[in-house]
């Protein structure tokens, strides 16, 4: 039942799309936080990102989850390797959630400078890790013929790539971030972030331009399906559009186009990785033919899969109701009262 | 040491510093639904005002809970990779409805809970609530399901050989309905909802030591009573339950618990004593016969001892014997406190008395010790099985992680959770300290208040 794995892989890649979608704009905002030197403008940066910011890290509970459930060995593998980076990892995300739940809790300034830092390190940790991680898997790590993982603890996974594409998509955050903010604030504030928003996307786009070069050269393998089916190369030209159109939304004043602009870029850009990377979700360094884990020798049984299949037919609609719904309440610019952070 | 004993040790350290958490919001979630559904039947906006207050409260246990919920996701993957692949496809349907139907319920439906006051209608918010709630619990079911399985696995079969071995899953409602399940579930659940009740009955316990917002104290006093009284009767049925699933189910677990070394007729039950394992004897306060009433409901039956399976099958007798009885302890402390106040309230002399209070105050932490004993009774209970019959513990642990990246890990976890726990405490002492706003106290009631 090929059909089955294939819809699994295409909901893992969803909720690495949503997740770097949702949440990344609260890590993009996360890495802007110390721009904002007011506490004013600090507090409205974290409402911005208040009441969804939990909801959106669900995403990436539910890529790991889904790996577990579909593909355990890829799980397994996955976690066992990237031991110590995950064991970061997960520190950056308990201190990014509990800086924003105690920053405003008291009055104190070196109260909310301690967790001001703290927010700001850990969101452009979670974005760089998040971003190594994908570069390593782009690069592939040495699996044996048992799909273990035979490399270093941490030295090996600071690869001139990986740390390339960490950068990457810290800027690519950051720039989400930005468009997010511009298009949740009004007045002088609103004004302010407009300027932010065109370094932001001036930083994107260098490092863009870069990573692509340099995977054409040294990741040939990603590019190999491109090559061969050139009606892909769509793909890659409507992520250029998406990425024009943000500036000019942002000159019509029109916000939230220029949001979902982003996010069509975000989505291109990780559609791209998929179809580059198919049907490995762990490249191998070593013998890439008969060690990577892939689609096909992860997945589980037909009858997990097809009970995933259901719960997602079922869960799904229902989440993305709620989860609009929710959007639908927040809507609008920040306005801070007594029960905000 | 080696890598699983240090793997079990981060992993308790893990889950048992994650499980002070879900608890609470669980036990919380259920308050909050009574609390803000009195404000709606009554349009009483005192009742609004104190919902708001432990919404607040409930707000810092769920940050908390959910960040260090995180670890967990990944623990089992990192820590216990062989397990992962072992179980990956049976846990993978139970994970999966997990984070579909319950995260994403919770976590997005607190945005409105804590942020959406004046954006939604007042039922609409307290739909929120009963979402965030609702979602709390699921999480706990589909969680506890997944551990039940490990207990007494069910509608599953073993599919290859050696390093490629695992458990695939064969009938799903087998595997969902395994035959601990039912028992263990409401069994936790009860468990949760004792931690809020007596969170609440302690918080506002102090405010009527300190002669503070008497209303809301008193207010938010009844429903925890409520919630505590009911729960801690439900637990003694649950509790038999449970015990008699066990026994049946996995009887070397009932026996270690117990301290059963030889199978003979009847077998006592212990009140509280040790065991000495140079012996094999039980030295404390014996009932005779009781663990017999209690297994087949006559005092003569002998339960069977740990003595049908070999040692290497045992799990440490002597410190579940410690845990299970701990835990029973502790539910006869909460079954006294809410004797205590109850009578006090009944002599109308509550706030008089300082020293029912004072037992108030502190005995938030009884539930939490039950919990925590409960679930190391549950799962040291269970060893050298990390799946009961299917896989052990030492053949579980991630084949390629050294005894070194545990050990950094395991540093770095500990540290950042005291950090919280200290975070944590402080916080919610101010909190406490702080008060609640906009609930002043209505003349008419506190001299109509007689307790």
């Amino acid at each position: 039942m090929i059909y089955l794995e294939l819809f699994w892989y295409v909901i893992i890649i969803a909720a690495v799309t949503f997740y770097a979608m949702l949440d990344g704009f609260d890590l993009g905002v996360g890495a802007l936080h110390l721009f904002a030197k007011k506490d004013e403008e600090r507090r409205i940066f974290l409402n911005a990102i208040g009441p969804v910011w939990d909801g959106n890290e669900v995403w990436l509970v539910i890529l790991v989850g889904g790996l577990f459930a579909g593909f355990p060995l890829a799980y397994a593998t996955l976690l066992t390797a990237f031991y110590i980076p995950l064991a970061g990892l997960i520190s950056g995300l308990i201190f990014r959630a509990v800086a924003i739940e105690f920053r405003s809790k008291k009055k104190s300034p070196t109260w909310r400078k301690t967790w001001d830092v703290l927010f700001f390190l850990a969101s452009v940790f979670i974005a760089l890790s998040v971003g190594m991680a994908l570069g390593n898997l782009v690069q592939g790590i040495p699996l044996n013929e048992n799909h273990d993982y035979e490399g270093g603890i941490i030295l090996s996974f600071l690869q001139p790539y990986a740390i390339l594409v960490g950068v990457l998509v810290l800027a690519l955050f950051a720039m989400h971030g930005a468009i997010y903010l511009v298009m949740k604030t009004e007045g002088e504030l609103q004004e302010k972030l407009k300027g932010w928003v065109q370094p932001a996307i001036i930083f994107f786009l260098m490092a863009y331009v870069v990573t692509t070069l340099v995977t054409l050269i040294y990741q040939p393998q990603m590019t190999e399906r491109l090559r061969d089916r050139p009606y892909l190369f769509v793909l890659a030209l409507l992520d250029v559009l998406a990425i024009a159109n943000i500036p000019r939304e942002i000159h019509r004043g029109k916000m939230g186009f220029a949001f979902l602009s982003s996010c069509a870029n975000i989505a291109l850009l990780l559609i791209l990785f998929a179809v580059g990377s198919f049907p490995d979700l762990i490249h191998s360094s070593i013998n890439p033919e008969t060690n990577s884990i892939t689609v096909f020798n992860a997945a589980s049984s037909t009858t997990t899969l097809a009970i995933l299949a259901v719960i997602v037919a079922i869960g799904v609609p229902l989440v993305i109701a709620y989860g609009f719904y929710i959007y639908r309440v927040f809507r609008g610019k920040v306005k801070l009262d007594h029960m905000s952070y | 040491m080696d890598v699983v004993t240090l793997s079990r040790i981060q992993f308790a350290l893990n889950i048992s510093f994650h499980y002070i958490f879900p608890p609470l919001s669980i036990g919380l979630g259920l308050i909050l639904v009574i609390m803000e559904g009195c404000y709606l039947w009554t349009k009483n906006p005192f009742y609004e005002k104190m919902t708001q207050f432990w919404v607040k409260i409930f707000a810092l246990i769920f940050a908390i809970g959910v960040a260090t919920g995180l670890v967990m996701v990944f623990a089992f993957g990192s820590n216990w990779g062989n397990f992962s692949r072992f179980v990956g496809d049976v846990f993978g349907s139970i994970l999966g409805a997990e984070g579909i139907f319950a995260f994403f319920l919770e976590s997005g439906f607190l945005g409105i809970l804590l942020f959406g006051w004046h954006k939604v209608s007042a039922k609409m918010h307290f739909f929120a609530t009963v979402m965030v709630a609702f979602g709390a619990h699921f999480s706990g079911l589909w969680i506890v399901i997944a551990n039940s399985w490990m207990q007494t696995p069910t509608g599953h079969k073993i599919v290859g050989e050696g390093a490629s071995r695992r458990a695939e899953i064969d009938h799903f409602w087998e595997v969902l309905l395994n035959p601990s399940t039912l028992d263990r579930v409401t069994h936790v659940l009860i468990g949760c909802w004792l931690a809020g009740a007596f969170l609440v009955l302690s918080i506002s316990a102090y405010y009527l030591l300190k002669k503070r917002h008497i209303e809301f104290a008193v207010r938010s006093l009844k429903i925890g009573l409520v919630v505590a009284t009911t729960s801690i009767l439900l637990q003694l049925i649950s509790g038999d339950s449970s015990a008699r699933g066990v026994a049946i189910n996995q009887p070397i677990k009932l026996a270690a618990l117990e301290g059963v070394y030889e199978t003979k007729a009847p077998t006592p039950l212990y009140l509280t004593g040790y065991v000495d394992t140079k012996n094999k004897t039980v030295k404390g306060i014996e009932m005779p016969g009781f663990l017999s009433f209690l297994v087949y409901r006559n005092f003569k039956q002998a339960v069977p001892g740990l003595n049908q399976v070999d040692p290497s099958l045992w799990p440490n007798v002597a410190v579940v014997f410690q845990t299970y009885h701990g835990m029973i302890a502790m539910w006869g402390l909460m079954f006294l406190t809410i004797l205590f106040t109850l009578y006090a309230f009944w002599k109308k002399k509550l706030m008089s008395s300082k020293w029912t209070l004072g037992l108030l105050v502190v005995s938030v932490i009884f539930p939490q010790i039950g919990n925590q004993l409960g679930w190391y009774t549950a799962e040291m209970g269970r060893q050298p099985w990390a799946v009961q019959g299917l896989l052990k513990t030492s053949e579980a642990a991630s084949p390629t992680v050294t005894a070194g990246q545990v050990i950094a890990s395991l540093t770095l976890f500990s540290f950042i959770y005291l950090l919280l726990f200290i975070l944590f405490i402080y916080l919610l002492d101010s909190k406490i300290k702080q008060g609640p706003t906009g609930v002043d106290d209505t003349p008419e009631y506190t001299k109509a208040l007689q307790i």
